[in-house]
Formats: structure tokens, sequence, C-alpha cells
């Protein structure tokens, strides 16, 4: 019994080493467990193990592996080589990646390029100016100023009532407190105690095209999400140009500045193709279940140019306008004055879009800040989509529909 | 703690589950084992609809004991979940010890917050059973509650104690057989994780759900059993947005059977496939020529 005791210890430790969750004192338990299984049954100490030291799907995988190395018949040939591949693998665990959706193209795996053109550096008076300045526009030196600027958006994200009562100021009587207190005035009811509804902020969901197109404004958009997801719980980021990416993960390790590296690294398609209505499907199927959109605010963050199929486009968007509180396009392009959104991509997703807000410059995103702090904490019924444009608060609005 | 102790090897377990119809794998027959030999929770995550409510069903009938069942949901709190008072009974017995005119405060409040006056929701009965075997407390869908009412989860699942401000500490004699589910809308906390047994129990393969469809729907044809299972089966290969479950293909049988049908045909499934798809995307996707392609792709499967 010591020599397997010394051996589980062993393979708990491996288990750690991969990253499984392997509390102190499990072992404990393990030992218990055993001795009511028979030990010879391989398939019922597999399960033994796996029930105990196991607790999250995704961990099952990597316990397999381990099992199966670990707990192999001794043969001469046994060498430590493939425990430690595995630690590796596990170590350099890219970011969560999905697909296949649509073929991808080496080619267009090549590092972001932010187009640099070296003039002289803004003083704290043109901050003004460049708030309003396009950022694709931007030098070198102004992004850095920018990007200061952005991590100081003064950001609320918006709440919803929840089921959930807490005594004081509201319209439902508490009567539990009623009844304990009138107990004092020999069950008189004197004072009627009050409840209401707690408030609790609304889950964020963006999703930001890192195509090709949208290159001279990746970097402050990331940056943008980074200021937003920094420090704060129930926010989602993806990134797509031909598969969707998750980032959460990326976001909470990293810093702003590496990002845009990591993701060079991580994201193949980065630059690439749009396939907006691919993305949106892989989302809804492998993710929005799992991540629960009902009641989040969503941030599609795209300039339109979609060289995907439009039907599963409209498809992806209907199906996200209904399954989520609130669906805000935020479109680059639509700080320039001339622009109608007249691409097929464009034209396929805007019937389904509650909002349609421009994100070219520092101004329109303090903009949208301002406008997602206004949401009310209740559910609005999607119907005529709002739409405004312009580098300042949204207050030109259109009928979007006018575009169907 | 007689009854558990019936379960005395994995092979028990599997064993007292058949007699229930619920088909077990080793995977989950070792856990339940584990879960009853340990005094665990048991977590149990899966998809929709691969029969994770049932497994707490068919042990309490195996074992004889009651089933106590909490249904979560978003929201879900103390008065709905543990306990709550009977205000209107409070009150109406205020006012009888008025008309009596015996009102002595001290008395009253101890009188107005007793056991008779207590509603008992579904985890404090789990504790407060009475009866001798302990019952098993069934957690549905415990990814539905909130944040809140996990931590207080948490709490109950280490020392199986309840308190109760007006009337003290309640404490479980024999702790219940506890059966937490998830359809993993949300990750469930890790410290209540590492509390429990886990057992992911995945969709079942093509011997095991016909094994299941005929211990449920014994009076279904074989031949008709076959090809439901074997359609669903190729069913689940497809692009769907919500694969159906077993509880589906246990509904789409006994409808079949309810309809006289002894033959799967496009035309049977074109004009029933409500029963197993329950979205208008996916309904449409395979409605028409795809039915016929995976009834081809289903008879091959069936004959191999």
């Amino acid at each position: 019994m010591s020599a397997l005791f010394r051996n589980l210890l062993h393979f708990a430790r491996l288990l750690h080493g991969l990253g499984l969750d392997v509390p102190a004192g499990r072992m404990v338990d393990v030992g218990r467990a055993l001795q009511n299984v028979d030990l010879g049954a391989r398939a019922d100490v597999y399960y033994t193990l796996r029930s105990l030291l196991v607790h999250r799907r995704r961990d099952l995988a990597v316990f397999d592996e381990a099992f199966r190395v670990f707990w192999r018949p001794v043969r001469g040939d046994r060498t430590q080589l493939d425990l430690r591949a595995l630690g590796e693998r596990r170590k350099f665990g890219a970011p969560e990646m999905l697909g296949p959706v649509g073929d991808h193209d080496a080619t267009t795996a090549q590092a972001p390029v932010v187009q640099i053109q070296r003039t002289a550096p803004a003083s704290a008076s043109s901050q003004e100016a460049l708030r309003t300045k396009d950022f694709s526009e931007f030098t070198a030196d102004e992004i850095l100023e920018a990007e200061r600027m952005l991590s100081r958006l003064e950001w609320a994200p918006p709440s919803r009532r929840t089921h959930r009562w807490r005594s004081g100021a509201g319209a439902v009587l508490d009567l539990r407190q009623a009844l304990r207190a009138s107990t004092r005035h020999g069950g008189e009811p004197m004072v009627l105690p009050t409840r209401r509804r707690r408030t609790r902020t609304r889950p964020l969901l963006l999703l930001c095209d890192v195509s090709g197109s949208m290159e001279g404004y990746t970097r402050m958009l990331l940056q943008f999400i980074y200021g937003v997801s920094v420090g704060r719980e129930r926010v989602e980021a993806f990134v797509f140009a031909t598969r969707l990416s998750r980032l959460t993960a990326l976001l909470a390790r990293r810093g702003a500045g590496r990002i845009l590296t990591h993701l060079a690294r991580h994201v193949p398609d980065l630059a690439g193709d749009t396939r907006t209505g691919e993305a949106i499907r892989t989302f809804h199927r492998t993710w929005a279940r799992r991540l629960g959109v009902r009641s989040a605010v969503v941030l599609l963050i795209s300039d339109g140019w979609d060289r995907g199929d439009p039907d599963l486009l409209r498809e992806g968007m209907a199906r996200l306008q209904r399954s989520c509180h609130r669906l805000i396009w935020l479109n680059p392009l639509l700080g320039s004055p001339s622009y109608t959104p007249a691409t097929r991509g464009m034209r396929a997703a805007l019937p389904f879009v509650d909002d349609f807000l421009p994100a070219h410059n520092l101004a329109s995103l303090d903009a949208l800040a301002s406008h997602l702090n206004a949401l009310s904490a209740r559910a609005v019924s999607h119907g005529v989509a709002p739409f405004s444009r312009g580098g300042h608060a949204p207050a030109a609005t259109v009928a979007a529909t006018s575009w169907n | 703690m007689t009854d558990p102790m019936r379960a005395d090897s994995i092979d028990a377990v599997h064993t007292m589950l058949s007699a229930q119809h619920y088909v077990a794998d080793r995977g989950l027959a070792t856990s339940i084992f584990l879960a009853l030999r340990l005094g665990r929770p048991l977590l149990l995550e899966g998809e929709a609809g691969v029969g994770k409510t049932e497994v707490a069903k068919a042990l309490a009938s195996a074992l004889g004991t009651e089933l106590i069942r909490l249904q979560c949901y978003e929201g879900l709190d103390v008065t709905h979940a543990v306990y709550e008072w009977n205000y209107a009974r409070q009150l109406l017995e205020i006012r009888l010890m008025e008309a009596g005119g015996t009102v002595d405060r001290k008395a009253a409040a101890r009188e107005l917050f007793s056991d008779e006056f207590l509603i008992k929701r579904p985890l404090l009965r789990a504790l407060d059973d009475g009866s001798g075997s302990p019952p098993v407390l069934l957690i549905d869908e415990l990814d539905r509650a909130d944040e809140e009412f996990e931590g207080y989860l948490l709490e109950l699942l280490s020392d199986f104690q309840i308190s109760i401000p007006e009337l003290g500490t309640v404490r479980a004699s024999t702790p219940p057989i506890v059966i937490i589910t998830s359809n993993r809308t949300r990750e469930l906390h890790d410290a209540l994780k590492r509390r429990c047994l886990y057992c992911w129990i995945d969709y079942p393969s093509f011997e095991k759900e016909l094994g299941i469809v005929t211990a449920r729907v014994p009076d279904a044809p074989t031949h008709l059993a076959t090809q439901v299972t074997a359609f669903v089966q190729e069913l689940r290969t497809a692009e769907l947005y919500k694969v159906s479950g077993v509880s589906e293909t246990l509904d789409w049988i006994a409808a079949l059977v309810a309809l006289d049908r002894d033959e799967l045909d496009a035309a049977t499934v074109d004009e029933t496939l409500g029963i197993i798809l329950k979205n208008q995307e996916d309904l449409d996707a395979i409605r028409g020529e795809r039915v016929q392609t995976l009834l081809n792709r289903a008879a091959a499967r069936s004959r191999s």
C-alpha cells in the first residue's frame, strides 16, 4: 500500500504540474476510495481517480493522457520523456482557438503593420485635436498619447435588476422584517419595512474584427478592449477575421501593449480576410451557451467589409440580437461624413443592430461610454435601430432601416 | 446508513440502476459508488438531455429513499431553497393570542417563531428528514442559480447544518446523498467543485443509446428502435445549434409508437422532426433532402 500511495502522490504532483486543480488533502480521499475498489481492475482505478482528481471538463483529456503514461505496465524502456513532453505542451499552450471556419491561408498570417510616420510629438495642448483625429491617421507618438487617454476612459457598464431582494427603500413589503418588528409592539405592525430588487452589472461581450481592412484601427481598438476589461468581471472578448479566437484569458494575463504581439503569434488570421458570419456562428455553437449572453450588452466592432456568406451573417446576427440584451455595432468608417453602410455584409447585418455607432477616434469611444452608461436597467424591445454618426454624442439619430 | 451499504461494490451499483431501467456506464457507476461510500456530493455535468437528473431519480428509487429535488433558477434565495416563515399563520396567531388576552411579548416571540410556523423548503427538508434512511437531495441545474446561492451551498455541503436566526441550528443526523447537476451554461466555482466527486456524462454511443431506448420504451419494435437510435446518432454529427439529447430520442420513439409507426421513412421523419429538433434554424437545415441522406447513413450504421 505504501508503494502505491507514494506513486499516487507522484501522480498527484504530476497532475498539479499539468495545471489540474488537485486540492491538498484530496489524496486522503483517494486513499479511502481505493480501499473500496478492486486494485486489479484498471478501469475501476481509472474511474475512481478521475472522479476524485478531475472537476473540470477541459482537464479530462489531460488526465487521460497522464493516466495512460503514468500507470502503464512497467517495462524496461520507461523514461521520463513522455511526461516532460506532456508538461511542456501544457505550459506553452496557445490561447483557446477555434476553427476550422473557412480555410486559412498561411500568407495572410503576417505580423500587423501599424502605419508609422515620424512627426513632432503631440503636446498636451493638442489633446483635444487628438480626440477627434481618426485612429488610422495616428502617428506613433500619437498612439502612445491616445493610449494614455484611453486608459482614463470613464466607464460604468450598464446594470440590470436581478431577482434578488435587499431590504430597504422599495415598493414591496418585507413581511419577514415587518413581522419580526411587530413582535416588539405586541403583534401590532407599527412600521412597515419594504424591500427592493438588487441590481448587478450586465455582462459585456466584445467581438472585434482584426482583419486586414481594420488594420489601422486594430491597435487602438485592442487598447479600448483592454481598457474596458481590465479589473472587471463578466467581460468576454473575442477577435475574428476568418475565425474566432477567445481573448479573455490573454487580457487577464498581459498588459495592453503586449496584446498585439501576442495576437500576431497566436491569431493566425490576423490581418486576413473577414468572415463575420462564420465567426458569429462559431460563437453561437461553442461559446454562447457557456458564457450566457442572455443579459449581455454585445459590442461588435467591424468595418463591415465582409467576404463571407451574407445569409450566414444575417442568420447569425438575428440570433445574436434575439439572445442578447443589446447589440451594438461599432464601425470605424462611420466617422467619415460620406460613409453609407452599403457593403453586402453591412446591409445584411444592419436590420438586427440595436445601435450603430462610430469608433474611429477617442471622442467616439467617449460617446460610446456615455451611451452605455445611459442604458436603462430594464430590457429594451428590439425594433427600429437608432443610428448615430459623427464624432460626438449620438444626437443625430437616423433609422437604420432606411438602408434595408 | 443501512441502505447505501447495499451498494457495496461498483457492480452492485450498476445492477441496482439497471433494475430501475437506468443504463449507466462503468465511469458513472464508479462515481455513484464512491459518492455513497465517501459521503461526498456528486457533481454531474453534461449537455442537456443526457440523463443527469434521471441518475438521482433512479438512485432514490433503487435505495428506496425519498427524492428531494431543488430546481435552481436565477435569484433562488433562502425563502425558496431553505425555509420561510408562514406569515399568514403567524399574523392569525397574534390575533388569536390577542383575543385570548394572553399576549406576552417574550412568549409571543417564542411561539411565533417555532417549528409549527416554519415552511421547510428542499434543503432544510433534506437535513431534517425524520425517516431513518438519508434522502437523495437533487440540486438540479445549479448553473442557473447565481454565485450567491453557490456560496451558500458550499457552506451547507461542508457541514450539513443550517442556522435559522429565530430558531437555532438544524443539523442532519445522517447527511443526505447529494447529487448536483449542471448544464455548464456557466462554470461553477472551483471551491464547490473541489468538494464534489465529478463525472462528465457524454452523449451515449449507439449501443448504449439503443440499450436505453429498449429499457425505457420496451414496447417499441426492435427494428424501429434501431432505426431511430441510428438516425439520432447521425443527427448529432450534423452541424446544429442545439444537439438533441437522449430524452428527445425517448420522446420521439414514444411518439412514433403512439402513432403506430413501425418504420422510419422520410415522410415520418418530416412530420415528427419537431420532437427532436427544437430550433427553427436547425429544423430548416435538416428538413427536406438532408433527412434522406441521414436516413441512408443511419441505415448503413445500424447494418454494420
